[in-house]
């Protein structure tokens, strides 16, 4: 684990209040007027210049939404939302979309630049910016699994995107790898197709808020047969003061394709609670596969809890075809609400869909997450692995649903949910929700909760490792099997991000 | 010259019970100690001290390793300058290979490359009976209780300490066990290293025979000697002693 002497040294340079990544651009934006009605989502709708079906999409999903109440059942206690306090459109001002990176806004690249994590990624932004060079990523030690090495990115900057690379290369393939508001335009037949199949515009509190308001977010759709030549990746990044962040993303493999995607957030510092309401709906035909990867670093707040982001977000795939396969990994260190359950539907026969989870919460944060897998496929099979880690005076609850419908002949889920406490002032809760409708299902259920005992530091600094040295090794190993999914770069800044979240948890 | 280890009027106390009642102990480099007692009569409370487990309160006395206050400085310190602790009860870490385990840990000994640490590793284990598969396994994930002692002399042998403590190493262990781990020990012995064993029974200490064996009852050493004393203990039992703390 070389990268672990390198957490230490990070968390040492880090504290609690210095919220590594709160800083804020100093760009004019272009926001539309506080608050939420039928004006604020036509004007929306025509800042993207949204053909008409579009619009009555999301005015359908806002009236709907006006009849939907705010939901309860998670076990998180916020403040209520003034839904007519925030502002729900913010652009970069004069934006006119880049032709490449050179067009981009330094300012914006900068903050990349500030960001400082998404390794490969910015190797990519600088190769970029020399014009035509081949990506010196190409050749190096990588390699293996990762094939070509490289990572497109579609960069999310609030809520438009400014830069989109690679485009050229994954046109080749057939990719379509695009920010959704420009896929409403160029492929209207395919988003119309897919758009709210997965997550219905009424599918809930959040998701409808998400239907009548996303800004922006990405789409991809892979053809069929195509595997996607790399990895496709987005940067998120909320840097409006009390701009609700609604990313609305859509990912389609047809018949036999293949693609990864990863999904990484920062956020700024700020005092008050920012809301986010993500909807993500990726959906899978016959023999496709779609592999998700999220890590998550919002501003949880600060040592007493104030500020952080709000994160509620509805993620959902749609294992249409036979033999398909969704599967999602996610890494939540951030936030000061999370409210979240990716989940898949097992609607084709054979197809499979898999969780792998971590999510930690210290300090103030509270973290409500888990997964739905909905077995209605013959021989179906799914499997969710969940780390929970609570330290500080944080709440964290996994919260699962696995069913089998009538149909689902041969269903099968193994979960395995795992808590691990730091301290004893936090609390791990573990809600599985088991539904078998047919008896031939077969579902286990492994649950524990375990604490970092001192033992197990005393023997670790017995012999000769420091206190924090000792904790980043105890709970690396407890999230090996979910950090194994991700993508090696990403496991790379996710081990470092975990460490860092846990910073002065002990001792 | 200086003693390696030396205790002086050690008390100690857990919770408001005191533990210790002013304890004194000096080794020598190049000398074994066994240090035998009955239950609670201090001996693991002892080396938790020395080894600086949080918990205990020192309310008097002090120890010096290798001339310097050991009391002021932190566990991973004192693991550095020399001082290891064979747990009676090694504790499990699961998902950290016991291979990343070691290396972690030899991390700024200069005197191994990686190559060159993992075969030595690779040839301690071996004299240990440890079987390969084992070092890939979670550190004392489920092994045995003899593979998790045998475990506990691969670190020691690897390390190199000057101070070894060994806590109720035969606790858990069948005769064949209990060779093996005793010969990994013995091996180690030399002029530059003590070693302070600590038992209930004197059959350990057919396996790693001890210059000098103290007797502990109720927080003090009452009685120090040869290792002709753990045989006359094996016979006639601690009563005497208790009789005599009392």
């Amino acid at each position: 684990m070389p990268a672990v002497q390198e957490t230490v040294d990070r968390v040492r340079q880090i504290d609690v209040d210095q919220y590594r990544y709160g800083f804020e651009t100093l760009i004019e934006s272009e926001k539309a007027p506080k608050g939420l009605s039928e004006d604020i989502v036509r004007f929306i709708s025509a800042k993207k210049n949204e053909p008409e079906w579009m619009l009555q999409w999301r005015l359908e999903a806002y009236r709907r939404w006006l009849t939907m109440e705010e939901p309860t059942w998670a076990r998180v206690d916020y403040p209520k939302i003034d839904y007519q306090e925030l502002y729900y459109y913010a652009a970069p001002k004069a934006f006119v979309a880049p032709k490449s990176l050179a067009d981009v806004d330094p300012e914006i690249l900068k903050t990349y630049e500030k960001l400082g994590i998404p390794l490969k990624e910015q190797e990519i932004l600088a190769g970029v910016r020399k014009q035509g060079e081949p990506s010196t990523l190409d050749d190096d030690a990588i390699g293996g699994e990762y094939g070509s090495g490289r990572v497109a990115v579609d960069a999310v900057f609030d809520s438009v995107s400014v830069a989109t690379t690679f485009k050229e290369e994954l046109k080749k393939a057939g990719v379509i790898f695009m920010p959704i508001s420009e896929a409403i335009r160029e492929h209207p037949d395919l988003v119309q197709k897919y758009l709210g199949t997965v997550v219905p515009t009424s599918d809930n509190y959040f998701a409808t808020l998400n239907s009548a308001v996303f800004s922006d977010g990405s789409f991809v759709y892979v053809p069929p047969g195509v595997r996607c030549p790399m990895e496709l990746s987005t940067y998120f990044r909320i840097n409006e003061r009390n701009t609700g962040q609604f990313e609305r993303t859509l990912i389609i493999a047809d018949k036999g394709a293949y693609v990864s995607y990863l999904e990484g957030c920062t956020a700024p510092q700020r005092d008050e609670n920012q809301l986010h309401a993500a909807v993500v709906e990726l959906v899978t035909h016959d023999d496709a596969e779609i592999k998700y990867s999220t890590v998550q670093n919002w501003y949880p707040g600060n040592a007493e809890g104030k500020g952080g982001i709000y994160n509620f977000v509805t993620k959902r795939g749609d294992c249409r075809g036979k033999n398909s396969k969704i599967s999602w990994t996610q890494v939540e260190t951030g936030s000061a609400i999370t409210w979240k359950y990716p989940s898949c539907i097992l609607r084709g026969d054979n197809s499979r869909g898999e969780f792998y989870s971590i999510a930690i919460s210290n300090g103030y944060q509270q973290v409500d997450s888990g997964t739905k897998m909905i077995h209605l496929g013959k021989n179906t099979t799914s499997r969710i692995i969940s780390k929970g880690i609570a330290a500080g005076v944080s709440q964290n609850t996994y919260r699962g649903l696995v069913t089998a419908h009538r149909k689902a002949t041969g269903a099968r889920n193994f979960t395995a949910c795992d808590s691990l406490l730091i301290g004893d002032k936090c609390g791990a809760h573990t809600v599985p929700y088991i539904e078998a409708k047919n008896s031939s299902a077969l579902f286990e259920h492994e649950a524990t909760t375990s604490k970092i005992s001192e033992d197990m530091l005393f023997y670790c600094v017995q012999r000769g490792l420091s206190q924090e040295e000792a904790v980043a090794l105890v709970v690396n190993g407890f999230v090996k099997d979910v950090l194994q999914q991700l993508p090696m770069e990403f496991a790379v800044e996710a081990q470092k991000l975990i460490s860092i979240s846990l910073e002065g948890s002990v001792g | 010259m200086t003693a390696l280890l030396e205790v002086k009027g050690l008390k100690v106390q857990v919770e408001d019970n005191e533990i210790l009642h002013g304890l004194d102990l000096t080794v020598n480099a190049g000398e074994v100690h066994a240090i035998m007692g009955p239950n609670g009569s201090g001996k693991s409370t002892l080396s938790h001290v020395i080894a600086g487990k949080p918990g205990y309160e020192v309310t008097g006395g002090e120890i010096l390793f290798k001339g310097e206050d050991l009391l002021e400085m932190d566990p991973d310190e004192r693991a550095a300058k020399g001082v290891f602790l064979a747990f009676q009860y090694p504790v499990e870490i699961p998902g950290v290979a016991t291979m990343t385990f070691l290396q972690r840990k030899a991390r700024g000994e200069s005197e191994y490359s990686t190559p060159d640490f993992l075969k030595k590793v690779r040839e301690v284990a071996a004299s240990l009976n440890i079987p390969q598969d084992m070092l890939k396994r979670g550190v004392n994930v489920g092994f045995s209780g003899g593979e998790k002692k045998r475990n506990e002399v691969l670190q020691m042998a690897l390390f190199q300490p000057s101070l070894c403590i060994l806590d109720e190493m035969d606790s858990g262990l069948d005769i064949d066990a209990l060779r093996v781990a005793a010969d990994g020990v013995n091996a180690l012995r030399s002029k530059d290293r003590a070693m302070v064993v600590i038992t209930h029974y004197q059959r350990l200490l057919n396996y790693i025979v001890p210059d000098v064996v103290h007797v502990m009852s109720k927080g003090r050493v009452v009685k120090s000697g040869g290792k002709e004393l753990a045989l006359e203990l094996e016979k006639s039992g601690y009563a005497q002693f208790e009789n005599k703390a009392a």
